[in-house]
């Protein structure tokens, strides 16, 4: 998967509740779900250094 | 006629018409397509590309790909996944690589025992169709990548269907999850560089391969063609004589455990179901899954103008995001570009082709 950026979004009680991915095609938001792949992805892209954007 | 050729019918019948052992593979007959409706597919380099539901296929090469569901196969199948050649990588690379996989929940294998001295055999069978004849792999792997073995196939004649049934013995040792992960991957490699070729076949063995040295390299020749249809991987070491029959609604329900299609391109005017506005300009609409996915799947949204109707006017959604959810639903907050009246109710409907909504939940 590849990772071109990644910001936390805001839940209806105001937590992070998804991490945002925005690309060419479509906006994606990941769930906090260690079984979700794409959150699994992003662990591994954060464990590379790179870091998840705080939520607007 | 002797009860022994009344048995030999009778299981000649069953083994026809009956789907003794369940097929493990799911959308074997290549019908659902949620993502791409049949369209043509340009592949991304070292991007996932699921064309049609449940197989990923992935290079990892300068050659250039396409993939497409296609009305083309053999008797008693429809569908096929055809992938196409559209620029060339003669000389693979160390890491290179071009393949098709599907990975198979752990949840749907525990009765195989692989991992322990009482694994099961199994049996995959598969229609395949190439441009280019030659000797082709497949590749068997755990979750971990650290248990492979490798089957050999060949591909005798050029364009034309051949069945192919090759007997996977179940792996005593490693770790073969059974959970909601994938608990094994099935892959058809069509090219692969030196760092994931083994000498090592039809046994298990440490570490991650796809071939050996003598895998074909579809991509060196440009417009090879490479089709697949007609998979099943069943407990046992005998083949179903035909397909296993699974209805599509049978078949589109599995598929949707993994992947569910809202909204899809160039259908105007979908329904986006009901919902209410929380604040004057943020719409939440609550989305009940067909099916329990395998886990709280990815909200992918392309809205380029979805609105929000309710009794106190209509507004267009700036963007779209994923809120809290679950692997039964999920809601979504339609974030409005003008105000609305708080607390009325309403619903929500895509006014554009080019709108996408859709939940991932794929190994």
């Amino acid at each position: 998967m590849n990772i071109p950026n990644a910001q936390y979004v805001l839940g209806i009680d105001g937590q992070n509740c998804s991490i945002k991915i925005v690309t060419d095609e479509v906006d994606l938001f990941v769930p906090l779900d260690p079984d979700n792949v794409h959150f699994q992805a992003i662990q591994k892209w954060v464990a590379e250094g790179n870091t998840i954007a705080e939520a607007e | 006629m002797g009860k022994s050729k009344d048995l030999a019918t009778l299981a000649t019948t069953l083994n026809n018409g009956v789907n003794l052992q369940p097929n493990l593979i799911i959308n074997g007959d290549m019908s659902v397509d949620q993502r791409n409706s049949g369209s043509l597919v340009t592949v991304s380099n070292s991007t996932d590309t699921f064309c049609p539901d449940r197989f990923r296929f992935t290079e990892n090469h300068s050659g250039t790909f396409t993939i497409q569901q296609v009305e083309d196969a053999p008797d008693d199948l429809e569908y096929s996944s055809k992938i196409t050649v559209t620029g060339t990588d003669t000389s693979l690379a160390a890491t290179e690589f071009a393949r098709i996989l599907q990975g198979i929940e752990g949840k749907n294998i525990s009765h195989l025992n692989w991992g322990s001295s009482s694994a099961k055999t199994c049996t995959l069978t598969f229609y395949v169709k190439s441009s280019v004849t030659g000797k082709y792999y497949i590749s068997i792997n755990n979750n971990a990548t650290n248990r492979n073995m490798l089957k050999a196939y060949t591909i005798n004649t050029a364009d034309t269907w051949e069945k192919k049934t090759i007997k996977i013995i179940g792996d005593t040792s490693g770790t073969w999850l059974t959970t909601n992960a994938a608990g094994i991957y099935i892959m058809w490699t069509l090219g692969t560089g030196s760092t994931y070729q083994s000498s090592t076949v039809d046994a298990y063995q440490s570490g991650f391969y796809m071939g050996a040295s003598d895998q074909t390299n579809l991509a060196a020749t440009n417009s090879a063609t490479w089709q697949l249809t007609g998979v099943s991987f069943v407990v046992g070491d005998t083949a179903p004589v035909t397909h296993p029959y699974e209805s599509y609604d049978e078949n589109l329900a599995r598929c949707q455990r993994y992947y569910w299609n809202y909204l899809t391109l160039n259908n105007q005017y979908q329904t986006m179901g009901n919902g209410s506005l929380y604040t004057a300009s943020s719409a939440y609409i609550n989305f009940d899954f067909p099916v329990q996915m395998r886990a709280e799947p990815t909200l992918g949204a392309a809205a380029s103008y979805i609105v929000f109707i309710s009794n106190g006017g209509s507004g267009a959604a700036s963007s779209v995001a994923g809120d809290y959810g679950s692997v039964n639903n999920k809601r979504v907050n339609l974030v409005l570009a003008s105000s609305l009246t708080s607390g009325h109710a309403g619903f929500g409907f895509s006014q554009s082709t080019s709108d996408r909504l859709y939940f991932d939940a794929e190994l």
